[in-house]
């Protein structure tokens, strides 16, 4: 019994508090937003806001079950937990019920069961597991590709699935390496990649290119203030495009400015690489490497764009990027939930009185445009204060999982901390269009089982874990 | 220990800068930004299309035969539709219940967040009623349109009629979009353009309670509807009412036009129809009995049938024969009456007989021997008879007229060309297609082309071009006359005064004294029997008055009329009495008048 008590008293309970506010309050948004006079009982079980209790008194039973188990079985079955719900995925490939377009769902009787949001905290503990264990070391290739299998595994089934914004989310456990040491160079080339597509699609790619070779020889001056060298590199490029028009005129080939642009730089810059070799210029090399890659990249973003992606994916990311604008197609759900958050003013029109909301003009307004009651009905106040409970939680978790002695807690904490900001981010990123339409749920605010379900148990382990930090010094 | 630790910095940043973005961009949307406020208020933009009232079209003294009625559509936004009581519903604007939730349930599949219409044309007192209750039902609303009226209910095939418009006329003309009305037939499709109109489009804003809040962007994306121009036609609305009645119960067409112009004066096809049928809801139930009616009321009788002409082709074969030389009017021909060879006359008179008295009284042998004679001027039949066919063609028959006549047919004169395939080249002669001297045979008109081929003799010697409109008129009374053009005939002017002559005589000399003779008004004309295996004989009868300046020509061909001189003639003389008089004077004509009204010819099968 004494253990017990000490298991409970040493719970991280403001990260509960925080929990319990956040699941709360997103409750009594949901009935906010699918409330009508006829079933006006926030308890009528008949009402998208009666199941979410349901729900909710699951997950705390849920949650006092993951406390109760001890610690070590988290570690000890780590792999085996992801192992199965590996086999679950594949299965509901296979046998999957098809909703909403993809097939992801596993129907039992009455319920219907998602993997791809259990593969989440699997793929955590696993990704923990392996990075606390003893000869692992994120500089070595073997570690980085056992760690690169086991994040891309899910992702690979789940996109199978159809179901591309669960998994985007793995893309967060970057994140996650980063902290583990992984070299900065990584992120940071991920956000360049990201910056050059949106380039390439609102610009063009001759553009864009010419933008990236100005931005090499700037960063590539700044590193070596060398302004001959500079010069040098401009008659390099200079020179190989006039050949390559040379060329492409005397064979009156039929040349627009994209190929000529794609000829001539990579030649120059190959050129460039060369003489930078010889002459030991390292950083030259790795700017012209990255530049190099990204003009490639730039010619491979219309074919992605055009050929791998689904045409509602693109028309979604033209509208966030003003390519297109269809406010009463493509745009509608972001010009209505902006119309819907905007009408909120600083203080809401109060709790119930939302007629955006009420009207039913933004559709799934109770899972993924649940943001939109909040904005509404309680103004910027209310939804400045969710935002703030949102990063304050986030806060907490990274100082819980920089407690920890042992690497396993810590990863794993990361990736609690991690997967949720990615959450949090994406979802009121597309509810005030500053980010793409993509469906996945607001952490324990949205409607659905499932996504409560899943985000308890997420974070349930963590404050498990936690809550013996002081008992075992290592695994 | 753990060289990487500080990155938790970073990361935090991470968090607290997408934090910090957010709360930003809330503030602006929610505190600075006050549009969206608006927007909110009336959130639902609107699209109201303003369907301009089609054109009006008038009789030549100005009375109306066309005007416009009020109706109204009841529109959907699905996505907009909250759950509502549909039987309450049905009975305010008049549905089945099963009806309106196959329209809802159709508009849904087109698009939930576009109009569609659920219900059509509602009347003006049915929408009085609904527009006080529609705020209870959101996402309905209701768009004005218009419904052709026919005051007088006559003239309907020359007016046609409107109806939604079609894929296929969609494709070839982006003007129009799904619900849209066209001129199908009549002078609703031959004027569509100038008719229609154009079409404005108004955005509105209408908040949560379908109320309206102004227009959209200052109504900068808003058009103006232009109204339809009217039409002011040809037709006098009064002959054309007295042509119906005396043509009630009777199958055939009347065309009557005034030679100078070429304006038509009457345009009827028998049996008629009342134009109302085809408008509003009943329409396509209406047009469904219509098209299955044996008697065709559907068709335009006065230029989509050919007929045979039969004698009244015998005026022009005279004027040919004398443009040729191949006659005078002195030259004469004897007639063995029924023993005559190879055309029996049906006629009883004297021998031998000019060409005056041949006209008058209807001599088949008389018209053989001209015909034969213009045939045989030239080496070749087949070169004799191209000579003959042109000067036909220049009376106005055989081609299509005008660019009025929507189905129009262009009736037949055959070329050599067909002779040549039927018979072998060079092994006809004038004997072998002797039938075209008395109008039979391969020779079909439509009554319109009747009505020409008397407008050229009336004439003496041209036709304009025949037409329905006189003018289209923009609201403003800014007017556009029309010109038509003036085609002379291959006949020179001097020949006619003589056949003209024997037209006169065909109605003061002859049997028709006491059913077409008319004092004063100098009523010259040419009955035609045409031979009908089908029932009894048709009967047509082509005239113009006053012999001096003509003022009027009319074809009138009765199918089963018996004889000319029976049912055509008799009408004919009325039409021209009525125009030419105003009104019918004796009591004799008043008596012939309405045994006309009374009789009915629909059975094919007449005593004779």
């Amino acid at each position: 019994m004494a253990n017990r008590n000490n298991i409970w008293a040493n719970l991280d309970w403001l990260t509960i508090f925080l929990y319990t506010l956040l699941v709360f309050l997103g409750w009594i948004n949901i009935y906010a937003a699918v409330y009508n006079e006829e079933h006006s009982s926030i308890l009528d079980m008949s009402q998208r806001y009666g199941k979410q209790l349901i729900w909710i008194i699951a997950a705390f039973v849920i949650a006092a079950a993951l406390v109760i188990i001890d610690s070590r079985a988290y570690v000890s079955f780590a792999y085996l937990l992801y192992g199965l719900v590996i086999i679950l995925l594949i299965g509901v490939l296979l046998f999957g019920q098809e909703i909403k377009g993809s097939k992801s769902w596993f129907q039992i009787g009455g319920f219907a069961i998602q993997p791809a949001e259990f593969a989440k905290f699997t793929t955590a503990l696993a990704l923990a597991k392996f990075c606390s264990s003893y000869n692992f070391k994120l500089s070595q290739w073997k570690s980085i590709s056992v760690i690169g299998m086991i994040i891309l595994l899910p992702v690979m089934l789940i996109f199978l699935q159809n179901d591309t914004g669960s998994a985007l989310v793995f893309v967060v456990f970057a994140l996650v390496l980063y902290r583990e040491g992984l070299p900065g160079i990584f992120l940071f080339f991920g956000v360049l990649m990201a910056v050059v597509f949106i380039l390439t699609l609102v610009l063009s790619s001759a553009e864009t290119i010419i933008i990236l070779a100005i931005v090499s020889l700037v960063v590539h001056y700044f590193l070596r203030q060398q302004p001959v060298e500079i010069i040098k590199a401009i008659s390099i490029c200079l020179l190989t495009f006039g050949i390559v028009w040379f060329i492409d005129h005397s064979f009156s080939l039929d040349s627009n400015l994209n190929r000529l642009l794609f000829y001539a730089s990579v030649p120059a810059a190959i050129l460039f690489a060369a003489y930078s070799y010889r002459k030991g210029l390292n950083h030259s090399l790795i700017i012209i490497g990255i530049y190099i890659t990204l003009v490639i990249m730039t010619f491979s973003v219309d074919y992605v764009f055009n050929e791998v992606m689904e045409p509602h994916q693109k028309s979604r990311i033209e509208e966030l990027l003003g390519i297109k604008s269809d406010p009463l197609g493509v745009g509608y759900n972001v010009n209505q939930s902006k119309i819907a958050i905007g009408s909120g003013g600083f203080a809401g029109k109060g709790f119930l009185n939302g007629t955006q909301t009420k009207f039913n003009f933004v559709p799934e307004q109770s899972t993924d445009f649940i943001f939109c009651t909040v904005g509404e009905e309680w103004g910027f106040l209310g939804s400045a204060t969710i935002i703030l409970l949102f990063v304050g939680l986030l806060i907490r978790l990274i100082f819980m999982a920089e407690r920890q002695r042992s690497v396993f807690t810590r990863v794993y904490g990361y990736s609690v901390a991690s997967i949720l900001f990615f959450h949090f981010a994406i979802n009121i990123g597309m509810t005030v269009g500053l980010g793409p339409v993509i469906g996945i749920p607001l952490p324990f605010f949205s409607y659905g089982g499932s996504s409560l379900w899943s985000f308890t148990i997420l974070l349930f382990i963590f404050l498990r874990l936690d809550s013996s930090r002081i008992e075992k010094l290592s695994y | 220990m753990d060289k990487f630790a500080k990155r938790k910095y970073i990361l935090g940043s991470v968090f607290i800068l997408i934090a910090f973005t957010f709360i930003v961009r809330l503030f602006f949307l929610q505190v600075i930004d006050s549009s969206y406020k608006r927007y909110a208020t009336r959130n639902v933009l609107r699209r109201i299309i303003n369907y301009p009232a089609r054109g009006l079209i008038y009789d030549r003294n100005g009375n109306l035969l066309v005007h416009n009625k009020a109706a109204y559509d009841l529109l959907a936004i699905p996505r907009e539709v909250l759950p509502f009581d549909t039987l309450q519903f049905c009975s305010l604007v008049q549905i089945d219940k099963q009806d309106l939730i196959e329209g809802l349930k159709k508009a849904k599949n087109y698009s939930s967040y576009k109009e569609s219409v659920i219900v059509k044309q509602i009347s003006p007192e049915a929408y009085a009623v609904l527009q006080e209750k529609l705020f209870k039902y959101p996402g309905f609303f209701v768009q004005p349109r218009t419904l052709r009226e026919y005051p007088r209910k006559i003239a309907a095939h020359m007016l046609g009629y409107v109806g939604e418009v079609n894929q296929t006329a969609i494709d070839k003309d982006p003007y129009y979009t799904q619900g849209d009305y066209i001129g199908i037939t009549g002078l609703e499709r031959t004027y569509e353009k100038e008719l229609r109109g154009t079409k404005g489009v108004n955005f509105y804003l209408v908040d949560v309670h379908n109320r309206r809040k102004g227009a959209y962007h200052e109504g900068k994306s808003d058009t103006v509807a232009i109204l339809g121009k009217n039409l002011i036609s040809t037709i006098d609305g009064d002959l054309q009412y007295y042509a119906e009645r005396l043509m009630q119960n009777k199958r055939g067409a009347v065309v009557a036009i005034e030679p100078s112009t070429g304006e038509i004066l009457c345009y009827f096809s028998g049996p008629a129809y009342d134009p109302n049928l085809l408008v509003g809801r009943e329409r396509s139930k209406n047009y469904e009995l219509l098209l299955a009616d044996t008697l065709k009321p559907l068709t335009n009788r006065a230029i989509a049938s050919a007929y045979s002409p039969g004698s009244t082709f015998k005026p022009m074969n005279a004027l040919i024969a004398l443009q040729e030389g191949s006659i005078t009017p002195e030259t004469s021909v004897s007639c063995s009456g029924k023993a005559s060879s190879p055309i029996r006359c049906t006629h009883d008179h004297q021998s031998p007989i000019s060409m005056i008295g041949a006209i008058r009284e209807s001599c088949n042998p008389y018209f053989w021997n001209t015909f034969r004679s213009v045939i045989n001027k030239y080496p070749k039949a087949e070169e004799g008879y191209a000579h003959w066919r042109q000067h036909i063609l220049s009376f106005g028959v055989g081609k299509l007229l005008g660019n009025e006549f929507f189905g129009q047919s262009s009736g037949n004169i055959p070329e050599p060309s067909y002779y040549n395939r039927y018979f072998g080249k060079n092994r006809w002669n004038a004997l072998t297609v002797r039938s075209l001297a008395i109008g039979q045979g391969e020779v079909i008109l439509t009554p319109l082309q009747m009505a020409n081929m008397v407008s050229v003799i009336a004439n003496r010697g041209f036709y304009i071009e025949p037409h329905l409109v006189r003018a289209v008129s923009e609201k403003g009374g800014l007017q556009e006359n029309l010109v038509f053009e003036r085609r002379n005939s291959t006949v020179s002017p001097e020949h006619f005064d003589d056949v003209i002559e024997g037209m006169q005589q065909v109605v003061e000399l002859t049997g028709l004294r006491y059913t077409a003779y008319v004092d004063s008004l100098q009523i010259c004309g040419k009955t035609g029997t045409i031979q009908n295996p089908h029932g009894s004989d048709h009967s047509a009868f082509i005239a113009f008055a006053p012999k001096v300046n003509p003022k009027i020509a009319v074809a009138v061909y009765v199918e089963f009329g018996v004889w000319g001189a029976r049912h055509a003639a008799p009408i004919a003389s009325l039409m021209i009495e009525k125009y030419l008089n105003d009104s019918i004077a004796s009591p004799g004509r008043k008596a012939l008048e309405q045994k006309l009204f009374d009789t009915n010819l629909l059975n094919p099968y007449q005593p004779k």
